[in-house]
């Protein structure tokens, strides 16, 4: 039992990261309906942010206390991958909105693969370690809960809190439900669509930045191919919950998180992302538009 | 469109102004984009810490050539391409195209036959490995196995990120087979393509309710699994490590191209002995089975069930109630498509005469995938152009060894192919949208076949 918790917590700590970054992909896709393929280098993008700014702040400031050293690296990553974000979507998405279906996606893709290959070629091919900044573990009742996994979790918790408010609070959150559902109508109620969607795409970065931080921060460690594996689990998380619903991201993640988790517990750890992927697959077959998608009613 | 209107209104001087202020937030934004990345960088010490080093002039020259590239592409370039436009839009369009571009497709056809002999006739027999091998071959590949793709995204519509797994199932069924029973490559290549064809369908059942993205991302998925399963099941595939000693393909068995074979195919003409006999004979190999596919590619369009693709790829509702089995039409799109990623597998797998999960990353089903749509989808010479631009393109950066001249003796170009390979494919997409070929020719016409544009057909939903 208690081994069972233990894989939980693990799941769960893994599930918040995945959650962040498959929120990114969702309001993407949600809103204009394209896969940002590059979003998971993103996330990688925004890990490195993180680690340059750290060995930055350590090399100037020796001694800095931890939280100001955290709050200032993920502040870093956040910046740099949103201007990222926001500089590809105004490059290679906007000139093909309105393009055919498929543009986009192979502009994301080749974007996808700029971004890793200007990673290796200014930052070098090697892994990138960095010394744990947290380390103490508390034991609760037999479960060992490391301070980073209790951060992880209670930061994708406020975040996702924070995120919930503004889509459903603010005028900005209403602009983009909007354009979401009509991007014309939006568009003629005054809505500067443009911009709204902008915001989505430095939203999005925002949150993956915040998971790359947090997954260098976890593992210890980060490559300039890390953006793929982790991109495509918190892809199939979006699409898992239903592609373009917010909840559905978060339990997506969660749920590939837990399912990888624990496979690694019970069964091999070589199989963790067959796994992965089988229950996707067979999750879309029975339910062909994710688990809180709503059906697309086709009209004639 | 908003910079456009903007510009016809901030004509004559105030122009260089508004450039000027272009290329200075051009300029910000790249400084705030890459002063992390390129002004800094993370290195190893000795004693295996990561330090920083600082690298701030080239910092500077990245974001003096953003802030210069904006300000000219404001300032000059775009007056320029609008003043052009409008000159091309004014002449009335030419009516007749020229000899070259009518028969550009025979023309291509025979100077790939003669292709091999033109390198050797250049760069002698030794010479000429490089360029039928690394270069001939390469691009070949990609044609072969974009056209397959095509099959699949370009005449059904069905959008698949994971068709370099049936590659993969070309390349293990030659590999493996050949290597257990010691079967030919003439017996194992159809069968390949059989094995191929039978995961199509293995992969089309499950998926054949789902949609667009959802098609996408279990597509890749599929992909996805056949390699774990490549590198984990390692009584069999030998894992990370991959199956080496893949016995060499014989000309039909008659001359072989071992070198201790008896029959072997330099000694049996008195040439001297040289591995460019080899890949000469792959070359052809390879041109073969591409001109097959884009033979069976152009047969099947003008029979019912290219043309039920077509239809499926425009309108599925539509096709159903006119009581076409999409069902069947999407098996067989996926089967066919896979045979033909089989066959390229297990040309790969000779060529190579080594297969490894390494070679069957979503990296390369993303290539191929770049290749159908940069073409223009559905145009097989489009698509041909597209694998000789971005496969040819790149594999040519790893002869410039004039760049180490003008940067520096440390400076290797292949290191920089796959960025610029990324680059390429968001510059021509945003350049060209509808791919190289942007033109449709129909199979189903009205008294007189009249080419349409193809941003009048529709992409698939499928």
């Amino acid at each position: 039992m208690e081994y069972f918790i233990q894989q939980l917590v693990n799941g769960l700590t893994l599930g918040s990261i995945y959650s962040l970054i498959a929120i990114g992909y969702t309001m993407v896709y949600g809103i204009i309906g394209m896969i940002n393929f590059a979003h998971g280098d993103i996330f990688m993008l925004g890990g490195f942010a993180a680690l340059i700014t750290f060995l930055m702040l350590t090399s100037v400031f020796v001694g800095l206390p931890v939280v100001i050293l955290v709050l200032i690296m993920i502040a870093a990553a956040m910046l740099t991958a949103s201007l990222w974000n926001w500089t590809i979507e105004k490059v290679a998405y906007r000139p093909l909105r309105g393009s055919f279906r498929l543009a986009p996606l192979i502009t994301a893709i080749g974007m996808s693969i700029a971004i890793s290959n200007f990673i290796q070629v200014t930052q070098g091919p090697r892994n990138k370690p960095i010394p744990p900044l947290v380390s103490s573990v508390y034991n609760i009742f037999g479960i060992a809960i490391s301070l980073k996994q209790l951060i992880i979790m209670l930061l994708t918790v406020i975040l996702l809190a924070t995120f919930w408010y503004i889509v459903n609070k603010t005028s900005l959150g209403r602009a983009q439900r909007a354009t979401e559902q009509d991007r014309k109508m939006a568009a003629l109620l005054g809505i500067d669509v443009d911009r709204t969607i902008s915001v989505t795409f430095i939203m999005g970065a925002g949150l993956a930045a915040v998971a790359g931080t947090m997954y260098l921060m976890y593992y210890g460690v980060t490559v300039f191919t890390d953006g793929f594996i982790p991109g495509v689990k918190a892809f199939t998380a979006a699409v898992l919950g239903g592609i373009g619903s917010l909840p559905g991201a978060v339990l997506g993640g969660l749920l590939i998180g837990l399912i990888e988790s624990l496979w690694s517990a019970y069964f091999t750890i070589d199989y963790k992302d067959v796994a992965t992927f089988s229950i996707l697959a067979i999750v879309l077959i029975f339910k062909p538009s994710g688990i809180l998608g709503r059906p697309e009613v086709e009209k004639v | 469109m908003a910079n456009m209107s903007n510009m016809s209104e901030r004509a004559g001087g105030s122009l260089t102004a508004w450039a000027l202020r272009e290329g200075f937030y051009a300029g910000a934004v790249s400084l705030g984009l890459f002063v992390l990345f390129v002004g800094l960088e993370t290195t190893q010490n000795i004693r295996n810490e990561l330090v920083l080093n600082r690298r701030l002039g080239l910092l500077g020259i990245f974001v003096i050539v953003a802030a210069v590239g904006r300000f000219l592409t404001v300032a000059y370039l775009r007056p320029w391409a609008a003043a052009r436009k409008a000159a091309a839009a004014a002449k009335p369009a030419e009516g007749e195209e020229g000899f070259s571009k009518r028969n550009f497709s025979k023309i291509a056809i025979v100077f790939l036959l003669l292709y091999p002999l033109i390198a050797i006739s250049i760069f002698g027999v030794q010479g000429s490995l490089k360029w039928v091998d690394n270069l001939g071959i390469q691009i070949l590949i990609y044609v072969m196995l974009a056209w397959g793709l095509n099959i699949v995204v370009g005449l059904a519509g069905l959008l698949d990120l994971g068709y370099v797994a049936f590659y993969a199932v070309g390349a293990y069924s030659y590999a493996l087979l050949s290597q257990h029973f010691g079967l030919s490559f003439w017996v194992l290549l159809p069968l390949a393509g059989i094995l191929a064809a039978f995961w199509g369908m293995i992969l089309g059942f499950p998926v054949l309710r789902l949609k667009g993205d959802y098609l996408a991302i279990v597509t890749l998925a599929f992909g996805e699994i056949i390699r774990l399963v490549l590198i984990n099941w390692t009584e069999v595939t030998k894992g990370t490590f991959g199956v080496s000693g893949i016995p060499k393909v014989s000309v039909f068995g008659i001359w072989s191209f071992d070198v201790s074979a008896a029959n072997n195919f330099a000694k049996a003409f008195g040439l001297p002995m040289s591995s460019a006999y080899y890949k000469i004979f792959l070359f052809y190999l390879i041109l073969a089975l591409a001109l097959l596919t884009a033979y069976v590619t152009i047969r099947l369009r003008r029979m019912p069930i290219g043309r039920t693709w077509e239809a499926m790829r425009e309108d599925e509702i539509a096709c159903r109630s006119l009581g076409i089995n999409t069902v069947t039409t999407k098996l067989t799109a996926f089967s066919i498509g896979a045979m033909f990623g089989g066959f390229a597998g297990s040309f790969f797998a000779v060529r190579q005469g080594f297969v490894s999960p390494e070679s069957f990353v979503f990296l390369e089903s993303a290539i191929i995938l770049a290749i159908v749509v940069l073409g223009g989808m559905g145009s097989l010479v489009g698509i041909a152009v597209a694998a000789v631009v971005m496969i040819g393109g790149t594999e040519l950066l790893r002869e410039m060894q004039f760049l180490k001249r003008v940067f520096g003796p440390d400076f290797t170009p292949e290191l920089y192919r796959m960025l610029i390979f990324g680059l390429a494919m968001v510059v021509v997409m945003v350049w060209k949208p509808r791919g190289f070929v942007g033109s449709r020719e129909p199979t189903a016409f009205l008294r007189e076949r009249k080419v349409v544009s193809g941003s009048f057909t529709k992409e698939g939903h499928g």
